[in-house]
């Protein structure tokens, strides 16, 4: 499909300003005005319309099909949680109105969203405070490493050089906690997916600054020796970090603050059902507990005496600004809208149908695909294709061959610790149905790889493209309209 | 309540069956009694209705009836209806992360296009797909600078929003690199200042245009004496003035970030926002981010993938470049399609209003008595009026008066209690400009 700026005629316009009404006219000085215009594209309303209309008919997405991205919890997004997001009292508030003097008066409605917010998270995790402002789950990692390294250095601990990180870890894990200045060392999982004890008491000592652990893990397990884990990381005095992504496999069921950790993140965008809109925006509210609550991030949102909301710079020991304002204001009223909604019993169930659909899927799949741990899964489960791969059918085949059945596929070749991969997150949202159908095509793929493996190397077949060059992608490199495909070196 | 379960209670019982445990319950038996819930109280849910109706009232709870003459990075710009529009297609916005690039080439698209018309816009080589904001977009500049230069001194210009300037020392307070805040002079860069500090030993230099105070220039000088010490320069740059204003790579920049706000997203009380980043195009492969590449598939065809990835935390881990997952793909999307809309000519018009619009405004508020508009520094759509008392109580005044007269500078510069940053976008009518400068006029009197 041809881009936008090869559908531009010289001197077409898709938006009129209208002359404008006051009498001065102004001109920038010669020495600091742009020598040519930026050569956007020209074309007509219309023109656009239809171009991204085609566009976007050419992406996969959830309100068009099944999405059983592992990992990712692509649910249906409610509609009407849109609709509150895009009320005017929210979408036209100036986010500087509040730091005004008296600003509170102003924006009394959205302080009070977040206020709620916050509280409701900290109720559901059994942390004491929360901070809504990290605007993506590895932004909400960078923000607890913060935490964590804010803690240390108040307690003048300065050997505190290690993050220790469990090998199934999501990758912005390990690079959260080098952004935040510390050396991670990666622990083995054991044959049940849990984490290896003996490998962590060999790992832990005076210099460890403390834990990320994911749970469930990205295996899809619930750790079982957390009381555990938490006794060892403590007596260090390190801190216990939970990386909130599989929180919907626990919500109503397990609180991170109940069982030792110290700090988590969560995606609202996975767990609370803000639309992932193409690979963000996200948002990743940070909770903790009285031993970090001190060093959250400012502005914090309070509820005055008076009842009135208000936004509280105070903190001395803040580990400062970590974005330019309060979060991802728009999927933070998502997330309030569909609490609001489903209430403490809705989550629950939200939980149990989550696990029931992944644990459904995981047993029909069972006789076809190996499964990489057989006990009851939460809300994902991992399989391998390596009985595939050894007929010449790759993870990566098989996504391809669903992709032409029109389902999006599975995660593959994650976690990296599972050779051949695939993981698979049904959510609670997607029906009985639908995923039947889905099973269906999995079995056709596992018959299909005994048949005739030879017939996956074409696919897809339906599709505008097929196998993109992803080797020319990175040789050649062409990143804009503009500039001419060239190779670059290293530096 | 959960209308969006589907599972029937008979649907229930056929899949327990299938895996083998008695009831919903069976599922968590991994989690062991210790290890649940001591409290989960939270209140009882509400039907879709009551739900509308009680955020709906929360919405009407915020005062955005007032006139905005407040900016500060952040612009009420108007946005073309065909924008949302788009925008709000679930096969865009409830799409993920293109990993599959077969089944996501509308997004891939969109945001090479997205990058492109980045590109146009700064002059510069190379965008990524986007990041955070403003302000972590600025962070994440100043260390692929670093990164690149190997040194660890930065010079920052204090015309650069102060808000950035916290964050970037909120990231970097443990890092043990050299920070160097220049001031403000005449409402610009002290160049003096500057080349007193620029040494062999520093990394970047980090400027911004227009400034927070409203300030354009021509840096070019300064990124010239950048270079010739070894060092980078970073301009943070406001889309919209890029209509008129030479651009930072016309000035000789490394690398441009700022705050795509403007580019046709509400402005939400501060987010969801677009950070963009753009650069030369050797610097690519230090660059933070997603990045979306032309290539060709199996059959020849053009096609679009995320390229580059062996930089990012997905493949590199501890030593990837940034811990960033994600983009602001939906925001990305949104700017690329209000750039094709208003477009060449349009972009070009929309700068020109803003900048008359501002000009008119202050030709009339330097006529009231104990009001000095600064005009040492040519401006673009905002600038700094001194007031005969303290902006924070002028400000309070005008809400009565149904504007939001400006923000206080002294929030951020102490001293500056009297100083007020006023914003004047294309949206704001003559008359909406006179009544203002009335309210004011009357305000002070």
């Amino acid at each position: 499909m041809e881009l936008i700026f090869e559908k531009s005629i010289a001197g077409r316009k898709g938006f009129d300003f209208g002359p404008s009404d006051v009498p001065t006219h102004a001109k920038i000085p010669a020495n600091l005005a742009r020598r040519e215009d930026a050569p956007l594209p020209e074309v007509s309303e219309l023109d656009v319309v239809r171009h991204y209309t085609r566009l976007s008919q050419k992406n996969f997405s959830i309100d068009t099909h099944f999405y059983p991205l592992g990992s990712c919890t692509m649910k249906y997004n409610p509609k009407f949680t849109e609709a509150m997001a895009r009320l005017s009292g929210f979408t036209d508030l100036h986010p500087l109105l509040a730091q005004l003097a008296g600003g509170e008066q102003w924006t009394q409605g959205a302080l009070q969203i977040l206020y709620e917010l916050e509280q409701w998270m900290c109720e559901m995790t059994g942390f004491t405070n929360f901070t809504l402002q990290p605007l993506a789950g590895a932004h909400g990692e960078l923000t607890g490493i913060m935490l964590m390294a804010a803690y240390h250095k108040s307690k003048g601990n300065t050997k505190k050089k290690y993050v220790i990180i469990p090998d199934s870890a999501h990758g912005t894990n390990p690079a959260s906690a080098a952004v935040a200045g510390y050396e991670t060392i990666s622990i083995p999982s054991n044959k049940d997916g849990g984490m290896d004890i003996e490998a962590l008491k060999a790992a832990v000592n005076d210099e460890t600054a403390g834990l990320m652990m994911t749970v469930p893990s990205t295996y899809g397990v619930f750790e079982g020796n957390i009381s555990e884990i938490s006794k060892i990381i403590h007596a260090v005095d390190g801190i216990m970090y939970y990386d909130g992504a599989n929180l919907n496999a626990v919500l109503g069921r397990c609180r991170p603050g109940d069982v030792g950790f110290d700090v988590m993140h969560i995606n609202t965008h996975k767990t609370f059902t803000t639309p992932h809109g193409g690979g963000g925006p996200g948002s990743g509210p940070v909770g903790v507990n009285e031993k970090l609550a001190p060093f959250l991030p400012i502005s914090r949102v309070v509820k005055r005496k008076d009842g009135v909301y208000a936004l509280d710079y105070d903190h001395p020991n803040s580990i400062g600004y970590i974005a330019s304002f309060y979060g991802n204001f728009g999927l933070l009223v998502r997330a309030y809208a569909y609490l609001l909604m489903l209430g403490k019993q809705g989550l629950i169930d939200t939980t149990s149908h989550a696990v029931l659909n992944a644990n459904y899927i995981m047993r029909k799949l069972e006789p076809y695909y190996k499964i990489c741990f057989d006990r009851i899964c939460m809300h994902e489960s991992v399989f391998s294709a390596a009985n595939q791969a050894e007929r010449g059918v790759h993870a990566i085949d098989i996504a391809k061959f669903l992709i032409d059945q029109q389902i999006h596929p599975p995660t593959v070749y994650f976690p990296i610790s599972v050779p051949e991969a695939i993981m698979i997150e049904p959510t609670e949202t997607e029906s009985k149905q639908t995923m039947d159908h889905f099973i269906a095509k999995m079995i056709e793929a596992d018959e299909l790889s005994k048949s005739n493996p030879g017939a996956f190397k074409d696919l897809p077949r339906t599709m505008p493209v097929s196998r993109p060059d992803e080797v020319k992608a990175a040789r050649d490199i062409k990143t804009s309209f503009f500039t001419a495909a060239s190779p670059t070196d290293a530096i | 309540m959960n209308p969006y379960i589907t599972n029937t209670p008979l649907e229930v019982e056929q899949m327990l069956s299938v895996i083998g445990v008695k009831d919903l319950d069976g599922l968590f038996a991994d989690i062991k009694p210790a290890h649940r819930p001591r409290s989960f109280d939270l209140p009882q849910g509400l039907s879709e209705y009551e739900v509308v109706r009680r955020v709906t009232a929360l919405s009407l709870k915020n005062n955005v009836r007032v006139v905005p003459f407040i900016g500060g990075g952040y612009y009420d710009h108007y946005i073309p209806t065909a924008v949302p529009s788009l925008t709000s297609r679930g096969e865009f916005y409830t799409a993920y992360t293109p990993y599959q690039p077969e089944c996501a080439q509308g997004t891939l698209q969109a945001l090479f296009e997205y990058q492109s018309s980045m590109c146009a816009l700064t002059g510069m080589e190379v965008s990524n797909a986007s990041l955070y904001d403003g302000g972590t977009a600025l962070y994440e500049a100043m260390m692929m600078a670093i990164r690149i230069t190997g040194r660890h001194k930065v010079i920052m210009d204090g015309g650069v929003s102060p808000i950035y300037r916290k964050i970037l020392k909120t990231y970097t307070h443990h890092l043990s690199y050299q920070f160097e805040e220049t001031p403000v002079v005449h409402g610009g860069s002290s160049r003096d200042e500057i080349f007193r500090l620029l040494d062999r030993k520093t990394a970047v230099i980090i400027l911004q245009n227009p400034n927070f105070f409203g300030t354009i220039d021509d840096l070019t000088d300064i990124i010239e004496r950048a270079h010739q010490a070894g060092a980078l320069a970073i301009v943070s740059v406001y889309p919209i003035s890029l209509g008129l204003l030479k651009t930072p790579a016309e000035m000789g920049a490394d690398i441009v970030t700022g705050e795509g706000q403007s580019l046709g997203l509400p402005l939400n009380f501060g987010g969801p926002y677009l950070g963009f980043m753009c650069a030369r195009k050797k610097y690519i492969r230090k660059m933070p981010g997603r990045i979306v590449g032309e290539t060709v598939d199996s059959k020849g065809r053009r096609c679009f993938v995320n390229t580059l990835q062996a930089r990012e935390q997905h493949i590199r881990r501890e030593k990837a470049t940034s811990n960033i997952c994600t983009n602001v793909s939906l925001c990305a999307l949104q700017a690329a399609i209000f750039m094709a809309v208003v477009g060449k000519n349009g972009l070009k018009a929309m700068a020109q209003q803003n900048l008359d619009k501002a000009e008119y405004a202050k030709q009339l508020l330097s006529k009231i008595k104990g009001v000095e508009v600064k005009r040492t520094s040519p401006t673009f759509n905002e600038f700094t009026v001194h007031l005969p008392k303290d902006a924070s109580e002028v400000i309070s005044a005008m809400m009565a008066k149904g504007f939001a007269a400006g923000f206080a500078l002294g929030r951020y510069y102490p001293g500056m209690e009297r100083y007020l940053l006023v914003a004047v976008t294309e949206k704001r009518t003559k008359e909406e400009i006179d009544r203002y400068v009335k309210a004011l006029q009357e305000v002070l009197e």
